[in-house]
């Protein structure tokens, strides 16, 4: 690590709420990106007639574990459980039996149960578990904030960028531009969009990229406005160096913090965007995990408070670690702060 | 006779930390102190203390006492002061074009004072403020109900100068007055506060970093270095027969050696001919494109090892023509150099000339990267010029070039904020050197150091230059810097050159009118206040 990465980092570190923020994060996130191997209607190993399967990455079908049907094996029914046990095999399940796609046909109520030692969470009005539908619906929405995130702040930072660095003409179009785009009812036109095609994951990725690059505009075109005249840049090309040389080595870094300190609002921004069209029904397609759906169980079955309560809980814990974490990150990369912390001023 | 002013014992502290020490001082009624140190000496915190205009409870005054008119200040109450601001005690400060509301007339905002405390009519007032105007030499061209950005800056120091007077105050805080005007009208308004207070019969205590502005004003001077006093008593004594290290040390840098000579037959390396630059000016609907000519036909011829000093006051296009030479703005005219017209060249062949024409600019703070380590800064140069350069190589010539100009190899991780406005003018020149360009255009380079730091950063451009033959373009406004260094003089004035040849010849006998005045401004006679 580079002593100015390695002094950021350590920045990053004094600012504890930060640093906790994301150790806490980066475990729920990466422990949701194994989320098979912790709720899934297949099991994770199952030995039978000295052989090992590994369901969970592969599908097997019956007659692969000698039944009679050329289906995929359903290892919830009796039959395969007794044809394993009959060829004194074992079966390894998850630590939560369940996947979000598949009801529970086994319930000892009507759907939504309340939570139980056996559904931790309860389940939902269709019998699904409610813990398994939670990781994977919070997966699904951390991937899609980063992603969108990263796609949206790249074209802000390109549009921002070329309209301060040149200013003049291509600023005043380009500033019209933004103006009008930023105009449009971004909800209301995802949902017209929603009732033309069929949502799935790439296409609302695109489409509210497509809406939500605006917000860091402004912030980098700003920054480089200022910076464009400072003595720093004259200096650089009176040494001789290109305009794109000069935009990426010395005015973007000093236009970064300002686009940084967006980045956890973007984030933040994109979940709830996500969410929202998924609470209303103009999402991801009918029965994917996801935590607007969630909520909007929650509002349906009043009566089934842990739905609601599930949903608001996760939504509110990430969005607020999310934010604690940009405030770290945002600190770190002031220099003022990482020297004063330091404490080398000469 | 009682001191009006007695400042005894007086500590400042912001925070924690101590910013003055104890100082004790004294102004007499109708006499003139002079505190007199550089920036981060504590001689404007000490004189904000007598109005108590420090940001309390932050800071505070852990020991002391100041006595103002027989009313201690220090923890006075909020009324008291009220009253004694502006009546007993009143400021101006070194901004003119911000101490100055933009949205009120001149003649309101120098009245306000009077309507709010001596309830006279605004009619009245008016009249007030003419004659005011009258006392601060603003004549009848000036309107009482100009807007501040009708005024040039002198005018807008008067018009602070007469809000400051509007209530016959005792005395009068003067904070760098003279520091943001040129030199001409410097002296103008030197001699303005000197011929007021003979008038009023008031105090006037002077801050300011400049030795020369006191020599001609001040009775007595205070000399502050790191929250200190460290030598006080009449001027004509500080001046002839100082006897601590820092007042010599000050009194040193304010008389800097002349330059050595430059070889007089040295080849020709630049050759700039009738060099015009025009910038165009607000333009009405189907209107005709007006233009503002900032530099009209300049001719230089710039000989190897030489300094060549461009001097004038701001808008003379001196800095426009440093830029022009480089072909950092478009211009017209020729420049030549190793047999090539820049002007005719397209961007990547002027590419290999950058590395010969290097500049220096003004402000420490501006003019390197915040976020760039010096060493990225220095290195720039090298990755656009030599990028076959490996990493060692590379690393080497940086730190070869920050040694040189006298800085130490541990500073080069660090970045530009940890460092002091000297240290950072010596990066920018470490910038420009490690490319070992023939020419460097220096603007102002020193101007917005302290004068202790400026004479190092003059002997240590004597010294690259002489080991590097190198040749300067020095802009400046600050005759006796130019004085140190240039060879020949340029004098500009409204993007003309008036007067042009050796350095020494113009100083000596200067033949132009407009360079006499300067030469005046900046070398006051040798005269001092009298001592009461």
């Amino acid at each position: 690590m580079s002593p100015l990465a390695q002094r950021r980092w350590n920045q990053f570190r004094k600012n504890r709420r930060a640093y906790n923020a994301l150790w806490i994060f980066l475990t729920l996130f990466i422990l949701s990106l194994f989320a098979e191997f912790i709720a899934n209607d297949k099991p994770i190993l199952v030995y039978h007639q000295d052989e090992l399967f590994v369901p969970v990455l592969f599908d097997y079908s019956e007659q692969d574990l000698g039944g009679k049907l050329s289906s995929a094996a359903n290892y919830w029914d009796p039959t395969i459980q007794e044809l394993i046990e009959n060829s004194d095999g074992w079966i390894l399940w998850a630590p939560v039996p369940y996947h979000f796609r598949t009801p529970d046909m086994y319930l000892n109520g009507p759907a939504p149960t309340p939570p139980d030692s056996i559904h931790w969470l309860g389940t939902d009005d269709a019998g699904k578990d409610t813990f398994a539908r939670l990781i994977y619906g919070f997966r699904l929405s951390v991937l899609f904030g980063i992603t969108l995130t990263i796609i949206s702040a790249s074209i802000g930072v390109i549009v921002g960028g070329l309209q301060g660095y040149f200013g003049g003409l291509v600023d005043l179009i380009g500033q019209r531009f933004v103006e009008i785009w930023t105009g449009l009812p971004i909800l209301i036109i995802l949902i017209i969009l929603a009732s033309i095609v069929e949502p799935s994951f790439f296409w609302l990725l695109g489409c509210l990229a497509a809406f939500s690059w605006m917000s860091v505009v402004g912030v980098v075109r700003a920054e480089f406005l200022r910076t464009r005249n400072f003595e720093y840049v004259r200096a650089a090309t009176a040494l001789g160096d290109t305009h794109l040389s000069i935009m990426i080595r010395h005015v973007l870094p000093n236009a970064m913090t300002a686009a940084l300190t967006f980045l956890p609002f973007i984030l933040s921004g994109a979940i709830t965007s996500l969410t929202a069209l998924d609470f209303l029904g103009f999402g991801l397609p009918a029965g994917s995990a996801s935590l607007g759906e969630l909520l909007n169980q929650g509002k349906r079955n009043l009566q089934a408070p842990w739905l609601g309560l599930t949903g608001f809980v996760t939504v509110g814990v990430m969005l607020t670690l999310l934010i604690f974490v940009g405030e770290g990150i945002r600190d770190a990369f002031d220099p003022r702060k990482t020297i004063s912390a330091s404490g080398d001023r000469s | 006779m009682t001191a009006l002013v007695e400042v005894k014992d007086l500590s400042v502290a912001f925070g924690n930390s101590q910013v003055v020490n104890g100082i004790s001082f004294s102004i007499d009624a109708g006499e003139t102190v002079a505190l007199v140190g550089e920036s981060g000496s504590g001689k404007t915190v000490s004189a904000l203390s007598i109005p108590q205009l420090l940001p309390y409870p932050y800071a505070s005054h852990p020991s002391g006492s100041i006595t103002l008119d027989g009313e201690e200040m220090v923890g006075a109450g909020k009324s008291k002061l009220l009253a004694m601001r502006g009546s007993v005690v009143s400021m101006i400060f070194q901004e003119p074009m911000t101490s100055l509301n933009p949205l009120h007339k001149i003649g309101r905002q120098v009245s306000e004072m009077l309507v709010l405390e001596e309830r006279v009519t605004r009619k009245n007032a008016s009249d007030r403020v003419r004659e005011l105007f009258d006392l601060v030499g603003l004549d009848e061209s000036v309107r009482i109900d100009a807007y501040p950005h009708e005024l040039s800056g002198g005018q807008r120091q008067r018009v602070m100068i007469a809000m400051a007077l509007a209530q016959e105050p005792k005395l009068l805080i003067a904070d760098e007055p003279t520091t943001a005007l040129d030199v001409t009208i410097q002296k103008q308004i030197l001699e303005l506060l000197k011929d007021i207070q003979k008038k009023l019969n008031m105090s006037l205590l002077l801050i300011t970093h400049d030795l020369t502005v006191v020599r001609s004003l001040a009775s007595r001077i205070c000399v502050m270095t790191g929250g200190d006093v460290v030598e006080q008593g009449p001027s004509r004594k500080i001046f002839e027969m100082p006897e601590h290290q820092y007042t010599k040390h000050l009194l040193a840098a304010e008389f800097l050696e002349l330059p050595p000579d430059a070889e007089n037959e040295a080849p020709i390396i630049a050759n700039v001919k009738d060099l015009h630059v025009r910038y165009p000016k607000g333009r009405h609907w189907f209107g005709k494109q007006e233009y503002l000519d900032a530099v009209r036909g300049i001719s230089l011829k710039i000989q190897r090892g030489h300094t060549i000093g461009i001097v004038g006051e701001s808008g003379s296009g001196k800095t426009t023509l440093g830029l022009a030479i480089l072909r950092m703005i478009p211009s017209t005219g020729e420049i030549w150099v190793r047999e090539e017209n820049l002007q005719t060249l397209s961007k990547k062949a002027l590419k290999p000339h950058r590395k010969d024409l290097q500049i220096v600019f003004q402000d420490p703070y501006g003019s390197l990267s915040p976020r760039m380590t010096v060493n990225q800064i220095v290195g720039e140069g090298l990755r656009i010029h030599e990028p076959d350069l490996s990493e060692t190589e590379k690393n080497e010539k940086v730190l070869e070039a920050i040694i040189e100009v006298g800085l130490e190899a541990e500073m080069l991780e660090r970045y530009p904020h940890e460092f002091s406005g000297g240290q950072r003018q010596r990066i920018s020149i470490a910038r420009a050197l490690v490319l070992k360009p023939k020419l460097i255009v220096m603007d102002e380079p020193t101007s917005a150091l302290d004068v202790s730091v400026q004479a190092q950063i003059v002997d240590l451009l004597r010294e690259v230059q002489r080991k590097y033959d190198l040749v300067y373009l020095f802009i400046s406004h600050d005759l006796k810097v130019v004085r140190a260094l240039a060879h020949d003089i340029v004098v500009m004035k409204d993007g003309q050159v008036v007067e042009q040849g050796p350095a020494q010849e113009i100083f000596d006998s200067p033949s132009n009118s407009y360079t006499k005045e300067l030469l005046n401004a900046a070398f006051m006679p040798d005269e001092y206040a009298d001592a009461k």
